[in-house]
């Protein structure tokens, strides 16, 4: 596997052949905002907040789905870019009901945390207020569609590392919300093993434990690694 | 033919069959057996004759005149003085030299007004499938691809992207299994020249297809269709059996070692599909969202194998290049756009319809001598061309030459060949809403820009045209408009906000009346009043 030297906002960087621009910035510990993006989990370029410019191309460029190449220039943090990614941030404020202070992840939050790196001080747009549902069928979990990001997180980990198959996607444009099963209750999805996956992989307080109270819920992602790392060296082979 | 003095030609597209024309056929047979002159006069279903908004239409030949706004009713009268009493109506009568059809110049069109849409008999009689023979038989893969560059077509979906390098890029993946696939989820509001195409002529589809496949190497193909075509649908599987019955589809065709096979797919009626990433997903039997590029479809398509996606007037296209040459096809249009494009008039325009044109013709052209100006004698304010991806060109580029790139200069593109003319009482910021609120109801939903962004544009130019927005909700709609454009995963989030940026270069006080003065000028929005509401804050 060959190493690649390339440049991030001016700094000479090298990286393995196959990586992605994100896998790269992150190893060089450049702060830059992604939400749909974990570690572990296939990348989907959905969530448009880790776009940068490359020199040479005209259009901003996915970090996490874009492969790095020799000699490529990259800038993460230009006027441009920190523009745009606070409108991101401020149309998702604006699309779902985010009240921080009765939220069971706030302060352990990956959107509030997005807020406060944009500098997001207010959202210029007029707020959404769509009407959501919040479903507590489940023994042990919520879920609150008026926190949902549509990330997709919870139907990747629930397919590609349970293969449950759990949840997925209906509706279109800004009816899209996440369900479980067949647009059934969470609680009467056989399919589900309650492993709790998708709640520790969702970055906001959308998928939640029954027994959280606001500020309560901090999520775990290091199991993803862990499951994943084992699986490779089948550590759990029979 | 030479035993009947007329024949009639009745348009069988999708516009005059919903007004009835499917059933004038029989009446008129009957009518003709009344005077005994049944056997002197050929009655035949033909493709779109173009003229949408005069239809039915119906061309006698070989005097070359068309009835326009035939019904069953005045059928009976037509046929006696025309092929009895040899004196015909002339009121309703208009010829090929109408300025509607002079500057037409029909490739992809061609005998659409000849050939029943579903006989394959009629199809090859008028030199179709011998462009497929002829590839077959006399030319390399390379030989083809290499016409076909220099032809210098480009995609007619849209984006112009040259399809020989598209197909010479899909030629020289190293895959054992290949993909053909048509794009025919033509989605724009008022477009409708992709439907035309596969009603009028689906033989002309599925020989383009084959031979693209020829040339890239594929085995298997799929035709993309709307749900909403029904009748471009049954005609084309009813065309593929056909074709498959004569052996010009499925194995060895024509007696030679290639084979190659056709199915359709049809989709649910998504705008989205268009682009090529979902309507792969979409064919795949998965949600149809499109994938962040690259890869290619022409590296990784469908199931991971390279394929060959080209809209359906690309591959109509490839026929003639074959039997003319590439040099011919790149003689016809302008320096960077060659050859034809279909169009579909509409809007506030007398003649709307199908055409098609040389590359290069002019707006004024367009609107005043094919469309025949613009309707109740009213000024012509704008044109909007590439659907809701595309932008408002105003009056003063009505010179502008309708090629590619003069088109993306100002601001607009070709789009797939929508074509709506408005006139001085259309109210820009009212059409900007209308195509925004047609991209957030077809938006995926995948990308945050485009699934949040629309929406937000689209209230935006709502409350522009209440007369409640402030100026800061203007710049936050520029802003806005820019960031969705930039940062959208796909084609249809990237273009959505061309209505509006458009719109706003060019017809800026139309905006900022409505703002500030709380006025439409074009006299469309209701302003409604909030001094009340005011006098409160």
């Amino acid at each position: 596997m060959s190493v690649l030297t390339l440049t991030i906002n001016g700094i000479e960087c090298t990286g393995r052949e196959g990586q992605t621009i994100l896998d790269v910035i992150r190893e060089n510990n450049i702060p830059i905002p992604a939400l749909c993006n974990l570690k572990g989990l296939t990348p989907v370029g959905a969530c448009r907040l880790c776009l940068v410019e490359v020199r040479g191309i005209s259009k901003l460029v996915p970090a996490c789905t874009t492969k790095i190449q020799e000699g490529m220039f990259i800038e993460t943090d230009t006027e441009k870019l920190r523009t745009y990614r606070r409108i991101l941030v401020e149309l998702l404020f604006a699309e779902g009901n985010h009240v921080c202070a009765s939220c069971v992840v706030n302060g352990n939050c990956d959107l509030q945390q997005l807020g406060f790196m944009v500098e997001m001080d207010h959202v210029r747009f007029d707020y959404l207020w769509q009407s959501f549902q919040i479903d507590a069928s489940h023994p042990r979990f919520v879920a609150d569609q008026s926190k949902c990001v549509k990330c997709t997180r919870c139907i990747r980990v629930c397919d590609e590392v349970e293969g449950a198959h759990v949840w997925d996607l209906k509706g279109r444009g800004i009816a899209t919300r996440i369900v479980s099963g067949l647009n059934q209750p969470w609680g009467q999805v056989k399919e589900c093993t309650q492993c709790g996956k998708c709640v520790q992989v969702c970055p906001v307080g959308a998928l939640f434990d029954k027994t959280a109270t606001p500020s309560e819920m901090v999520k775990d992602r290091s199991f993803l690694q862990r499951i994943l790392e084992g699986r490779e060296a089948k550590l759990w082979a029979r | 033919m030479s035993k009947y003095k007329y024949r009639i030609l009745v348009c069988s597209g999708a516009s005059c069959y919903s007004l009835g024309s499917n059933s004038f056929k029989k009446v008129i047979e009957d009518e003709l057996a009344k005077y005994g002159i049944r056997d002197q006069v050929a009655v035949i279903n033909v493709g779109c004759l173009g003229l949408c908004g005069k239809g039915p239409l119906m061309l006698v030949e070989p005097d070359g005149k068309i009835y326009t706004n035939v019904s069953e009713a005045n059928l009976p009268e037509i046929v006696e003085k025309h092929f009895v009493r040899g004196t015909p109506d002339e009121r309703n009568i208009i010829t090929r030299d109408d300025p509607f059809y002079r500057k037409q110049f029909y490739i992809v069109l061609k005998d659409f007004d000849k050939v029943d849409p579903a006989s394959l008999e009629q199809y090859i009689a008028t030199g179709g499938y011998s462009a497929l023979a002829k590839v077959l038989t006399e030319m390399s893969r390379e030989d083809v691809i290499e016409e076909v560059k220099k032809s210098g077509l480009r995609g007619r979906g849209g984006a112009g992207f040259p399809t020989g390098i598209k197909w010479e890029t899909v030629a020289k993946q190293s895959s054992e299994l290949k993909f053909v696939v048509c794009n025919g989820d033509e989605g724009d509001p008022g477009a409708f020249m992709d439907r035309s195409v596969m009603e009028s002529m689906p033989h002309r589809l599925i020989e383009g297809m084959t031979i693209a496949a020829y040339a890239v190497g594929a085995t298997q193909g799929f035709i993309y269709v709307r749900a909403e075509y029904p009748l471009a649908i049954e005609r084309l599987n009813k065309a593929i059996k056909e074709a498959r019955r004569a052996g010009l589809l499925g194995v060895d065709i024509m007696d030679t070692d290639f084979s190659f096979d056709i199915h359709i797919r049809v989709g649910a009626g998504a705008f989205v599909c268009g682009e090529e990433t979902a309507l792969i997903a979409s064919i795949e039997g998965r949600r149809g969202m499109p994938k962040q590029r690259p890869p290619f479809p022409a590296e990784k398509g469908l199931w991971g194998y390279p394929t060959l996606i080209n809209n359906v007037e690309t591959f109509a296209n490839i026929y003639a290049i074959i039997e003319n040459g590439g040099d011919w096809f790149s003689s016809i249009g302008t320096e960077r756009s060659k050859g034809t494009k279909i169009f579909a008039l509409a809007g506030k325009i007398n003649n709307t319809g199908l055409v098609e044109v040389p590359m290069g013709i002019t707006i004024r052209e367009m609107i005043y001598e094919i469309g025949g100006g613009i309707q109740g004698g009213k000024k012509f304010k704008a044109v909007q061309t590439g659907g809701p991806s595309g932008g408002c060109i105003p009056e003063k580029y009505i010179d502008l030459p309708i090629d590619y790139d003069s088109l993306k200069q100002v601001g607009s593109i070709m789009g797939s060949g929508g074509f709506i003319v408005m006139d001085e009482n259309t109210c820009m910021v009212d059409v900007a809403k209308f195509f925004m609120e047609f991209c957030a109801e077809e938006s995926c939903g995948k990308c945050i820009p485009c699934r949040v962004g629309t929406v937000t544009l689209r209230n935006i130019l709502q409350k522009i045209t209440e007369g409640r927005a402030t100026m800061t909700d203007y710049r936050n709609l520029k802003d806005l408009a820019f960031a969705v454009r930039e940062m959208s995963l796909c084609g249809l989030g990237q273009t959505a906000p061309n209505p509006v940026l458009s719109s706003i270069t060019y017809f800026e006080e139309e905006y900022l009346a409505h703002i500030n003065e709380k006025r439409c000028i074009a006299g469309v929005c209701e302003i409604k009043s909030f001094d009340t509401i005011n006098s409160y804050v």
